[in-house]
């Protein structure tokens, strides 16, 4: 009985031991951080290290709340969120079902696909970048040889596509996450059901869309959860092709955040901010959550 | 019956064709980009295939001469800094990390619950909502333009994620084995050392992996913390070049291939365990 006693204390003393390192180092990096964050929110403070701060309670927030400014940049990256999200998923289930059918090469399909997934956000970015180039880029070359456009286009200067572009490369390296998930969620699922589909005379479609489709519900939260929270906060596909520009057309919350404080020296608006993106973020995550798996819960 | 089925096999495989595509053609034209010569890669309309291709923009990378642009010799440091940062962001992951993975799914103890919980919490915080107290904590400390601010801001995204993908590693060995070692007589960091590290060995591999790949990839706290060579990681400086409106394009890309071939071989050479981790790792999330 004693020594049992002494092993569960050795256990928790033991069990102490090799959490703590982990323990302080998140706390310390993540923790205090973004207490501070929120502290600095509720002042006016400028940049330099030792200048004086002023308390001015919820005016940074109150400030933000009546700026057509920041509603603006929210909207901007709602679209960006929603458009690229959603193309995530639509062709992410259908990359996922092509793999799935095996069509001749979908190894080698399944294997490319790591690719784009692998390379450097950045990398990524300035290549787009130098696709899109009004002087020299492919795109202007590739759609002028095929005789869609007449003379070469300034794409990242129109705000119009400005935005649609950035989503596109985006997408390049993010589609591969969604479509590896989904085909993975795919190959996992069991086989039964969907013959007997088959033999009552159900088509391919009907049997994605009311079989297969319902089993994936944990794969799509999955990614709807972790690609809406990634790309609300963009910041660095923005930075390299456009920064923020034509004219505010890319300007993302993130991006306004990293002006206001790095840019402008306005700590106490730039924290606000900051602490207004965590917010959306958990919020995402709950409204999600709740809408997804409320109907799975009742099924079972 | 059996023709339709040809048919819609040919069909589908014509559907892999876009795909491809839109995977392949950006990478070859950063490819082609990379061994074209400056004034080749100026043209308009473009050359698909270049005329003259050349390595002269590697080799001005890795041996940089008298007439090499600043482009170059930026590339090769740079390149060289974010191989540190990220090999110490994953050692310190891997160690640290898997002690208190290994602790929080299997020695018994009062508050494990709740701090893997809080561990996945933290996973969500934006960098963005961390960087302003952690900028003004390392300028206390003159941290500022040092490669070690960036492990130290790494570990901020890097540490919980990979606790939280070991310990759902750790979880799938069945207790027995660990009892029976127990029984005979071993401590419980002799079954993690002889019992639990060999059995999860794949799940230590891709966690590396992916610390590894996402702290060569960050390029937040990279372009906030660094000003000079002496810490500037390569995503920096590529950004830095792309800015500027006369830059040597072609270095600039030659360093985009090279920024991107660490990870992209990594990837495929461990395709299984990066697949198994993105599904293990985020469905079980």
């Amino acid at each position: 009985m004693k020594s049992q006693l002494t092993m569960r204390q050795k256990d928790q003393r033991l069990a102490w031991f090799l959490i703590a390192p982990s323990l302080v180092i998140i706390l310390g990096v993540t923790l205090y951080p973004i207490l501070n964050t929120l502290y600095l929110s509720f002042f006016e403070a400028p940049a330099g290290i030792n200048l004086p701060k002023t308390f001015v309670g919820l005016e940074n927030y109150r400030g933000l709340l009546t700026d057509p400014t920041f509603w603006a940049t929210i909207g901007r990256t709602l679209y960006f969120t929603i458009v690229s999200v959603g193309l995530e998923l639509i062709l992410g289930l259908a990359i996922a079902q092509l793999i799935q059918s095996h069509p001749p090469g979908w190894r080698f399909l399944r294997v490319s696909l790591i690719i784009p997934w692998a390379i450097p956000t950045i990398v990524n970015g300035a290549m787009w970048r130098w696709i899109y180039s009004a002087d020299f880029g492919a795109l202007n070359g590739l759609l002028q040889e095929l005789g869609i456009i007449t003379r070469y286009q300034v794409w990242l200067v129109k705000p119009a596509s400005a935005m649609n572009l950035v989503i596109l490369a985006d997408l390049w390296h993010v589609l591969p996450f969604a479509a590896l998930i989904f085909q993975a969620a795919l190959a996992a699922l069991p086989e039964e059901l969907d013959e007997a589909a088959k033999v009552d005379g159900a088509n391919a479609w009907k049997r994605f869309w009311y079989i297969r489709l319902p089993q994936l519900r944990l794969a799509i939260l999955v990614v709807l959860i972790v690609r809406t929270v990634e790309a609300f906060r963009v910041f660095d596909i923005v930075y390299i092709i456009t920064r923020g520009g034509p004219a505010f057309a890319t300007m993302t919350i993130t991006y306004l955040t990293y002006l206001e404080t790095f840019a402008y020296g306005k700590l106490g608006t730039g924290a606000a901010l900051s602490f207004l993106i965590s917010l959306f973020t958990l919020l995402m995550a709950v409204i999600y959550i709740r809408f997804l798996y409320r109907p799975q819960e009742q099924s079972e | 019956m059996r023709r339709r089925k040809i048919l819609s096999k040919i069909g589908m495989f014509a559907l892999t064709l876009p795909v491809l595509a839109f995977i392949y053609l950006p990478v070859l034209w950063l490819l082609t980009a990379s061994i074209s010569t400056r004034a080749e890669l100026l043209t308009v309309p473009p050359h698909w295939i270049p005329q003259n291709p050349t390595l002269v923009n590697y080799l001005n990378i890795f041996l940089p001469g008298s007439s090499t642009s600043e482009v170059s010799r930026t590339i090769a440091i740079t390149l060289l800094n974010s191989f540190k940062v990220a090999s110490a962001v994953t050692v310190i992951c891997l160690v640290v990390g898997g002690l208190a993975a290994y602790a929080l799914v299997r020695v018994p103890f009062r508050y494990s619950r709740g701090i893997l919980v809080g561990v996945l919490g933290t996973r969500m915080i934006p960098e963005i909502s961390l960087v302003i107290p952690l900028f003004i904590v390392a300028s206390h400390l003159s941290l500022i333009d040092k490669p070690s601010v960036l492990v130290i801001t790494y570990l901020t995204f890097s540490l919980p994620f990979a606790i939280w993908l070991m310990a759902s590693f750790f979880q799938s060995i069945p207790v027995e084995l660990e009892d029976a070692a127990r029984i005979d007589g071993c401590s419980r960091l002799e079954i993690l050392w002889r019992i639990v590290m060999p059995i999860s060995a794949p799940g230590l591999v891709s966690t590396g992996l992916f610390v590894f790949l996402l702290s060569w990839d960050e390029f937040f706290y990279a372009l906030i913390f660094t000003s000079t060579l002496a810490s500037k990681t390569a995503p920096v400086a590529i950004s830095e070049f792309v800015g500027r409106y006369v830059t040597d394009i072609t270095a600039m890309m030659a360093g985009g291939v090279l920024a991107a071939i660490p990870p992209v071989l990594l990837a495929l050479i461990f395709q299984r365990y990066i697949v198994s981790g993105i599904t293990a790792g985020a469905v079980k999330g």
